[in-house]
């Protein structure tokens, strides 16, 4: 069986200097995840999580080792992937459906068919917007939302060319915590209904075991995939879930995990001179 | 009162005082109209010579706005190549900084060796005083484009252009007017600086003709016209401002 995403011993320094001192930002990644796969990547920050998003989406090439997504080395920019991030990054100047539209208006082929078919693209914005709750809120401007809201419409602008990936870099990372929850089920209802691949990479366990089916835990930088644990939980998954038992203990054990990566070189040496 | 009428009536309450006060002292300690006018010199002198500071006002008001045309044009395009090329921006801004410490007074000697006395030394003192504004605004504007917004565009295989146009370009308008009401001071400034050493028009020569004749009320009254001329293209950038760009002040409605 191919993977959907294949990463074979991939490593990443950013600059030809850093590459001559042997500075990698990643190290050594090998992972795949299978076609329709959720994984969640989660670290202590600085570890290398943002460069593995930009080497999954074809923003950087990699150092050393292959990149293979949907059967094709990836060499340049992605168009099969969709992105957001903690930030919405939202333009003020459009409203939220000319936010949501704005991918159709640059990437093929939908960009050369966009002034023929806007009504019905916008119709299919308009529908995309309702399935996360949106629903009349497609003329007000982005400042007229709340950020959840915000952070909603940000993911509709990353799904609305149908990309067959979805690369989330800690998107709810800014939201309240009974915010963030509706979110994780709006993502989880979406992804449930399209199954496109999602990356998601994020520092919060919880939200890393309700949502994937893997979670892969990264060492800090240079960046290497230490533990990979499968999700074995039961969908459909409810946010009942994440009080019971069977969920805490897998937060646990990799809370466990990066605990030990915490407390990993640096603080060995200062370890030491406790004990001198 | 509401908040909003006191806001408005405001700068013409402190108007009306500072004349009265200037009138006052100046008739209180008998200060004589030949070193510092009081108001009603100064108006009545306006009045005497309307028509002549018309035509110098009227002067002085297109030569500004060719020269801050100018400014617009080569301001908007420089502002462009250094906010979208890290190696222009390299290049260009120390130098561009070390031009704009330059006193531009100091180049209407030379203007006027090249272009001869009259409107070219104008023109072209109002456009090098004006441009830098522009120019730096313009830069700002594109080169703070948030990278996660590229990477999002990048990825769906966007062009240069494609993000100039989509993003930076609607991006920087707010920062665009924001320039254009310091740069129409700004060439106001350099318009009547020049004018007063190398034309025979304009309020600049009106200024250095009245005061060698010892006609302060005219000099004082050429000087408001200035102002009011600067005041009234700053409002109206600002209307233009509010309409085009209301989505970067979303605070103030």
């Amino acid at each position: 069986m191919s993977a959907f995403v294949d990463f074979d011993r991939v490593w990443l320094a950013y600059n030809d200097a850093l590459l001559a001192e042997q500075t990698f930002a990643v190290e050594d990644i090998t992972l795949q995840a299978g076609r329709g796969e959720f994984i969640a990547i989660v670290g202590p920050s600085g570890c290398g999580k943002s460069t593995f998003m930009k080497l999954a989406t074809g923003l950087r090439r990699p150092s050393r080792g292959t990149v293979v997504i949907d059967g094709h080395e990836v060499s340049g920019p992605l168009k099969i992937t969709g992105m957001a991030f903690q930030a919405p990054s939202l333009l003020p100047w459009r409203t939220t459906l000319d936010n949501v539209l704005l991918p159709l208006e640059i990437v093929e082929p939908y960009r050369s068919q966009f002034r023929r078919h806007k009504r019905e693209f916008a119709d299919k914005a308009r529908a995309l917007l309702a399935s996360v709750g949106l629903a009349g809120y497609e003329s007000k401007y982005p400042w007229e939302l709340s950020g959840g809201m915000q952070q909603r419409a940000s993911i509709c602008r990353a799904l609305i060319h149908e990309p067959k990936m979805l690369l989330l870099d800690e998107p709810f990372g800014a939201l309240d915590a009974f915010t963030r929850e509706e979110l994780w089920c709006a993502l989880r209802d979406l992804w449930t209904v399209q199954r496109f691949n999602v990356i998601l990479v994020t520092h919060d366990l919880r939200e890393a075991v309700f949502l994937a089916d893997t979670v892969y835990v990264m060492s800090k930088s240079p960046g290497r995939m230490l533990v990979k644990r499968e999700i074995g939980l039961p969908r459909p998954r409810d946010l009942e879930l994440t009080y019971t038992t069977s969920f805490t203990d897998i937060v646990h054990e990799l809370r466990g995990h990066i605990g030990a990566i915490r407390q990993g070189a640096p603080t060995a040496s200062t370890g030491a001179g406790v004990t001198a | 009162m509401t908040r909003n009428q006191t806001e408005r009536l405001a700068p013409w309450l402190l108007l009306t005082v500072i004349l009265l006060l200037w009138e006052a002292i100046c008739r209180g300690l008998g200060v004589s109209e030949f070193i510092f006018p009081a108001p009603s010199r100064i108006w009545e002198q306006f009045l005497r010579f309307y028509p002549v500071i018309g035509m110098h006002a009227w002067h002085t008001f297109w030569v500004t706005m060719v020269g801050f045309g100018l400014s617009i044009v080569v301001g908007v395009l420089l502002g462009f190549l250094i906010g979208s090329s890290r190696t222009a921006y390299a290049a260009l801004y120390p130098l561009m900084t070390a031009f704009n410490a330059l006193p531009k007074a100091a180049f209407v000697p030379i203007l006027v060796v090249w272009f001869g006395i009259g409107v070219g030394p104008a023109i072209l003192t109002a456009f090098l005083i004006s441009f830098f504004p522009i120019m730096v605004n313009i830069a700002t504007g594109l080169a703070t484009l948030e990278p996660e917004l590229e990477d999002v565009l990048r990825v769906l295989g966007a062009k240069r252009w494609d993000v100039l146009t989509k993003v930076g370009l609607p991006r920087t308008l707010p920062y665009f007017y924001a320039s254009l009401k310091v740069a129409i001071t700004l060439a106001f400034v350099g318009t009547t600086v020049s004018e007063m050493t190398a034309s025979n028009q304009g309020i600049g020569y009106l200024l250095i003709s009245a005061g060698s004749s010892l006609q302060m009320g005219l000099a004082f009254a050429g000087l408001f016209v200035v102002g009011i001329m600067a005041m009234i293209m700053y409002e109206l950038f600002s209307w233009l401002e509010k309409r085009t760009t209301a989505w970067a002040h979303r605070g103030s409605h």
